[in-house]
């Protein structure tokens, strides 16, 4: 009963301070917000690589697969299962239906283990249709979209399939994939009897791939989401600005009650107990309302994450969020976390107070000569820090971690250098008003600081982001210009089309570029052969980073390879290395391309050393060189010629233009993101402007008793607001190309395999100075309202001699 | 900025006061409060008035009238042959900034100024600043050693010698004190009040000064006692 | 896709009716009318070996189905089984995944206190599984039952037979001591009064010698063995439910094959009674008659496990008990198959297989 009558005392501060708990909980809401919204994009992408790769690769089980990612002979799956083992046969590979690729994964159903079974065929029928010709495919509603009517074999559709993959029995894979008697890997299940012999002895050719819990395309993404949890944890740390603020406020003016409590003989444990109690149910309420508009979020986010990673990594996730219970209760975590941590400084104070002293409201926020050289020392620090992290190691998580100091280390520094900037002002100004102007700004700092390191991260986010991916799109068109330099691309539906394609275009064409590739693994990694003709059109355009002079003579030749810049970082490859491309091919690397918004390793060889070692690539798809004004003629007499759909004739500019949209597609969730933590910034600035408001009055009834009228005086809290936030945008310019230039030289490279020039887009800074004037414009708008319309009397309080 | 050191209209010698049928009323949780009824006063140029009273008697309200920082419901408030109360919010602003100068109980100083900028600062607003009158007043309000400090680091007696430094700088015609010495222990307060009333005289200000110190009120030219709201 | 529903498959393809419930209306129902391009048995055939030892890929399913009484030196007694089944989607064969051929094997061990099971589905048409008739060979992964190599006796005569799961396996050695027995008229076996048909023999007179592995350890075992061929498209008419089969080595060294197929009325028995030099003496149908002694709870049901077989005509009576109630196969497609043993006008051992309960 006591407690509720104490607790009651303590709430009642909130409902007679609405804006302030308001501030609190839109604060604490929103961090939580960003925080598990992200999370949850995440959290869908990963259960979707998961799934993905238990589903088409039985990641959870090992695997038997051939060292030079060459194909298995069938008899060896079929010596092992007469030898006892418990395994199953896989053959899968590239296969176009129209204008769709897709990943056609051939399995023996009545062999496949039963705890990596994704195709349901319970039903005897659709084990019948599906092991008997023509054959089934089964793909995901999507995929089923795109190919129905492009194919004869019956679609099966499947909730449970990714995009872009379909399966098939293994016999229809071996005639779509003309890999007859082939296997690409054989499943090993983990019920196997005792006594067998040895794989090693079975099958001394192939080696076993244990499980792993990763999936391939998982750990390509992993910078990815390691970037998102960047940004969310960026935008969470802009938040739990305010509800330091905001609490630290709260039991400031509480202080007097407080007192009361414990006059009135409730201990001090009683006391903190009850704050801690209140604190961790507001953070619980704003988590709830946190977690509900991060989905909402997610939501909206995930579409474009989707989009990104199918466009950056062509891993497939679907568009449309789940709940997880993973998200929630992370989302209410870090709010309760967040919460405590930003009123650890507040509960200690509280302890530590003795009982009679005075409240002083005013001395809120007011750090102390000690803290404040604290703080830059700290600064310093953490820039020194960030300055070693650059020069002496290396890797994504260093990345990060030069500019979680970076950015921590200039807005510890932020306060003091607004300090001298407004302590130079007063100095040079002589007017009573001016003087008292710069005066009043800066003792308001300290106030205000905390805000405004929150819109220095915001700005500076801002600005560094925006300057990498406008650097970024600036660099990736001049290079899809150089990289698409065919004028078109054609692609036939089977080989004696194409020998027919290759008869008719030699005369008509000024060249055929073949595009042809095989997969395979180097160095263990998934990778891609192109074979290229000794043609000008690779000479002239093709976009080389380093390379021996006669690099393309020496290509042809066959004598060397080029390797995209990716794989050259990753293997720290040299000019003059060796490469060895299979069992039986070595090569030399000559030069290195740049190729963005490719994960995967790439090698380009001579079209001859290419087709000698995989006689039976496919030879389908030709990149054509004409002039552009016979375009269109080609196109239409390849369509009549050939009876070729629209789809296999793709012309240079759609090429580019569908390239362009990928792209501008990928970074849509980081100028998401970035509005949002700007969104987030300007609460903050807006509620700590709000608690300042309400401790201004002593400060400005003696200027306004002295003849200063309160809409000058509403005027100069104005423009002493906008002078905070221009000084701080002036302030994360630098820090922002700073931002920049550590994603530019070392995420990015860490995070995709490439380095990009730095390019400074000004135009840029404006707009994103006029947003970030619109809302200070905002965020001060409630405060001053306020002061101006204050009637003479709640000004006259201050002069009131019994307070 | 600039119109507050231009805009003066001056009338620095006799500031004559004539308070004609003043009354003031405040909304309360309790109702309407008549505050002042029917206030009539009149005060020559030069004046020292003390207006006593019980506590709730009125004497803030009229103090504030008089010093154009609220306006009366009824009446007039001639100052210097002008009725300030009709007068808009920034007339009155003017008038506050050029003709008055306030001492209050809880000084009112502005933290965020030292001192030195403290004391010129209303001087400056009026468009008087007048360094040597200044050095004059810090030299015989023994604050020349104080003058880069800030008000929380002054004690209080420091700070009302301070904010009567900064009110006098601005040579007001009209010096207007609500309970100076208040906050201030016995000893410290004479000396204030002793450095009021001989520099308010030098400038030839009128005073009117609020107290409920029979012994402070004494002092004065004149008294006038308040009772819920008249004169008695 | 689960073993379930391989099984589920499997028995559409086989046995529908024996599946019960589940899959049984148009599968069975298409599958017994008509033959749908497959060879039907025809009557007047005679048998050539050892061609017909091997697949008859143009006929819908078939069986090689060996079941052993066993005997360890201290007269513990065992069941062995060991089955290859045949089932085509289409009648042919083809190299490669293409093959429409679908192999299943079972494997038990039955001993009074266990029944141990196991289970193998295989593609035709790759080598994993399949059956070739000379030299013989019959196999799926590594199971096998594989013949002699004197070319000049039949191919069946000397068997080795292995099988091995995770928890139980076997080898065994098998000599034929007399000839085989064509069943039915001269092999072509009638299994509804409607006319169904299947092509099969026997070879009953197998003497074994091998071993055993259990989790307790290996035992030696001697004992007899009896195999079944039968191949056939349309087995079962569409109202046949199940059957209850039997083969019996009576003690006088003559041997008896009979069973009854279950429909809504009295179903349909069929025998034939073999004299110990192998000479096969087909009973009229009904001529054997056979009633449940007792039932046990089995798999959740209760199955009749104790049988009581008349053939008056011969004076032939015994009741049946098996080694162990509990010799279910859960396989894909249960069913109940043991070992057993009777007494009453002769004694002996024998066989008991039940489906469609």
């Amino acid at each position: 009963m006591t407690i509720w009558t104490v607790a009651t005392a303590l709430l009642s501060h909130w409902r007679r301070r609405p804006l302030q708990l308001g501030a609190l909980m839109l604060g604490l809401a929103l961090a939580t917000a960003l925080w598990s919204g992200v999370q949850a994009v995440n959290a869908e992408a990963r259960a979707s690589y998961a799934r993905a790769a238990a589903a088409l690769d039985q990641n959870g089980l090992a695997h038997l697969v051939s060292p030079h990612g060459r194909s298995i002979p069938r008899a060896a799956f079929v010596r092992l299962r007469r030898a006892g083992w418990n395994v199953s046969p896989v053959l899968e590979g590239e296969y176009r239906f129209g204008a769709t690729r897709l990943r056609v994964i051939g399995i023996e159903p009545l062999t496949m283990p039963a705890e990596t079974q994704t195709v349901d065929l319970r039903n005897a029928g659709d084990l019948l249709s599906f092991i008997s010709p023509p054959g089934t495919l089964v793909v995901s509603p999507d995929t089923a979209e795109k190919i129905r009517g492009k194919t004869d074999l019956a679609l099966r559709v499947s909730d449970r399939m990714p995009d872009g993959a379909a399966f098939v029995d293994i016999g229809l894979a071996e005639r779509l994939l003309r890999r007859d008697g082939e296997l690409t890997r054989i499943v090993i299940a983990e019920n196997q009897r005792p006594g067998l012999e040895p794989l090693g002895t079975l099958a001394p050719a192939l080696s076993v791939r244990e499980p792993s819990a990763q999936s391939d395309v998982e750990h390509l993404t992993e910078s990815f989401h390691l970037n998102l949890t960047a940004f969310g944890f960026l935008a969470f740390a802009v938040g739990l600005f305010i509800v330091y603020s905001t609490i630290g406020l709260a039991f400031e003016q509480r202080r007097p009650t407080f007192r009361t409590l414990r006059c009135l003989g409730v201990s001090l444990s009683a006391l903190a107990v009850l704050l801690l109690a209140e604190l961790v149910l507001f953070a619980l309420a704003a988590a709830a309302a946190g977690v509900i508009i991060g989905y909402l979020i997610a939501s909206l986010l995930l579409p474009g994450v989707a989009a990104t990673l199918e466009g950056l990594y062509g891993a497939s996730v679907p568009g449309t969020l789940s709940l997880r219970p993973e998200w929630w209760l992370s989302g209410f975590a870090i709010a309760v976390a967040g919460t405590l941590v930003s009123s650890t400084q507040s509960l200690l104070r509280l302890m530590r107070v003795p009982l009679l002293t005075a409240a002083q409201p005013q001395t809120w926020g007011r750090a102390s000569q000690t803290g404040r050289r604290f703080q830059v020392l700290a600064a310093a620090a953490l820039l020194g820090l960030s300055g070693a992290l650059i020069l002496w190691a290396d890797g994504l998580q260093a990345g990060f971690g030069v500019l979680g100091c970076l950015l921590l280390g200039a807005s510890l520094l932020l306060p003091a250098v607004l300090s001298g900037f407004l302590t130079l002002m007063q100095r040079a100004s002589s007017g009573a008003l001016v003087t008292w102007f710069w005066a009043d700004a800066r003792q308001q700092l300290p106030g205000l600081s905390l805000a405004l390191m929150a819109l220095l991260l915001a700005l500076a986010a801002n600005v560094g982001v925006g300057t990498m991916v406008s650097s970024f799109r600036l660099t990736f068109v001049g290079w899809l210009d150089q990289r698409l330099a065919a004028e078109l691309y054609v692609a036939a539906r089977n080989e004696p089309e194409a020998d027919r394609l290759r008869a008719w275009l030699a005369t008509k064409v000024e060249s055929v570029l073949p595009i042809s590739s095989v997969d395979v693994e180097i160095r263990g990694q998934p990778m891609q052969i192109f074979g290229v003709v000794d043609d000008p059109t690779y000479r002239e355009h093709w976009p080389l980073i380093v390379g021996l002079p006669d690099v393309w003579d020496r290509v042809a030749s066959g004598e060397g390879v080029l390797v995209n810049e990716q794989f050259w970082r990753r293997e720290r490859l040299r000019i003059g290395d060796q490469l060895d491309l299979a069992s039986d091919w070595k090569s030399t690397v000559v030069g290195v391309y740049s190729d963005y918004g490719n994960p995967k390793g790439q090698v380009i060889a001579g079209i001859n050393a290419l087709t000698s070692r995989y006689p039976e690539v496919s030879r389908l798809r030709y990149g054509l060189r004409v002039q552009p004004d016979q375009v269109p003629d080609l196109r239409s007499s390849l369509s009549d010629e050939f009876g070729l759909p629209p789809d296999n004739i793709v012309d240079q500019a759609a090429l580019k233009e569908q390239s362009r949209r990928i792209f501008d597609r990928t970074f849509l969730v980081t100028g998401a993101l970035n509005i949002f933590t700007l969104g987030v910034a300007a609460l903050a600035m807006f509620s700590s402007l709000l608690t300042l408001s309400e401790m201004r009055l002593p400060q400005l009834a003696p200027v306004w008793a002295m003849g200063v009228t309160r809409r000058d005086l509403a005027l100069l809290e104005v423009l002493r607001t906008l002078v905070l936030w221009l000084a701080t945008f002036f302030t994360a310019l630098p820090l922002g190309l700073a931002l920049a230039w550590v994603l530019l030289a070392v995420v990015n490279v860490e995070a995709f395999g490439w380095r990009l020039p730095m390019h400074i887009f000004p135009y840029e800074w404006v707009r994103l100075g006029l947003v970030a004037l619109a809302a200070a414009v905002v965020s001060i708008f409630i405060p001053l309202r306020r002061l101006a319309g204050l009637a003479p009397s709640e000004l006259l309080k201050v002069f009131a001699n019994e307070r | 900025m600039k119109s507050y050191i231009c805009d003066i209209v001056v009338n620095l010698a006799a500031m004559v006061i004539a308070l004609r049928n003043l009354s003031k009323s405040y909304e309360t949780a309790e109702g309407r409060l008549e505050v002042l009824r029917g206030i009539n006063l009149d005060l020559g140029a030069g004046d020292s008035v003390a207006l006593t009273g019980e506590s709730g008697s009125g004497k803030s309200t009229l103090l504030h009238l008089v010093a154009g920082l609220d306006r009366p419901d009824a009446g007039e408030i001639v100052i210097g042959g002008r009725d300030i109360s009709k007068l808009d919010d920034r007339g009155r602003a003017a008038y506050r900034r050029t003709e008055v100068g306030l001492v209050f109980q809880q000084f009112n100083l502005i933290p965020s100024l030292d001192v030195a900028a403290n004391i010129a600062f209303h001087a400056k607003l009026a468009g008087r600043h007048d360094p040597a009158w200044e050095n004059e007043l810090v030299e015989r309000l023994g604050v020349g050693t104080l003058l880069t400090r800030y008000p929380e680091q002054l004690s209080s007696g420091q700070q009302q010698r301070v904010a009567i430094g900064r009110t006098l700088a601005a040579r007001p015609g009209l010096v207007l004190a609500d309970e100076p010495t208040g906050n201030l222990d016995e000893a410290n307060g004479d000396a204030v009040l002793d450095l009021m009333l001989s520099l308010s005289k030098g400038t030839g200000s009128t005073l009117l000064m609020v107290t409920h110190s029979q012994r402070l009120a004494d002092r004065l030219d004149r008294q006038v006692h308040l009772r819920s709201g008249k004169i008695e | 896709m689960s073993v379930r529903s391989i099984a589920i498959a499997f028995a559409v393809m086989i046995m529908a009716s024996l599946s019960g419930s589940q899959a049984a209306p148009q599968g069975f129902g298409g599958l017994s009318s008509a033959a749908e391009g497959f060879s039907v048995p025809q009557p007047g055939l005679l048998f050539r070996f050892p061609d017909d030892h091997g697949a008859h890929p143009d006929f819908r399913i078939e069986w090689w189905y060996l079941t052993a009484n066993l005997e360890a030196p201290d007269g513990t007694q065992y069941g062995a089984q060991w089955t290859l089944f045949r089932s085509a989607l289409a009648p042919r064969e083809a190299k490669g995944w293409s093959s429409p051929q679908i192999w299943m094997g079972h494997a038990a061990v039955t001993t009074s206190e266990d029944h141990f099971v196991a289970e193998r589905i295989s593609r035709g048409g790759v080598g994993q599984a399949g059956v070739v008739a000379e030299p013989f060979s019959a196999w799926i992964d590594d199971w096998q039952m594989k013949g002699g190599d004197t070319p000049e006796a039949d191919q069946l005569a000397e068997l080795t037979l292995n099988a091995t799961a995770k928890d139980f396996g076997y080898e065994l050695r098998l000599s034929a001591t007399g000839p085989l027995v064509p069943q039915g008229n001269n092999g072509y076996s009638v299994k509804s009064a409607q006319g169904q048909a299947s092509y099969y023999y026997s070879q009953p007179f197998y003497a074994v010698t091998g071993s055993l592995a259990l989790p307790t350890g290996n035992v030696d075992v001697t004992g007899k063995a009896w195999l079944d061929r039968e191949w056939s498209s349309q087995p079962l008419a569409e109202d046949q439910t199940g059957w209850d089969w039997f083969s019996l080595h009576l003690d006088s060294g003559e041997k008896l094959m009979g069973f009854r197929l279950r429909d809504k009325g009295e179903g349909f028995t069929s025998a034939t009674w073999i004299t110990a030099d192998g000479r096969p003496e087909p009973l009229p149908a009904g001529a054997l008659q056979i009633v449940p002694v007792r039932t046990a709870k089995v798999a959740g049901g209760q199955i009749p496990v104790s049988w009581n077989l008349r053939i008056p005509s011969r004076g032939f009576e015994v009741t049946t008990q098996p080694l162990n109630d509990q010799a279910w196969m859960a396989t894909s497609i249960p069913y109940w198959e043991g070992p057993i043993t009777f007494g009453g006008s002769v004694g002996g051992r024998g066989y008991l297989e039940m489906t469609g309960y």
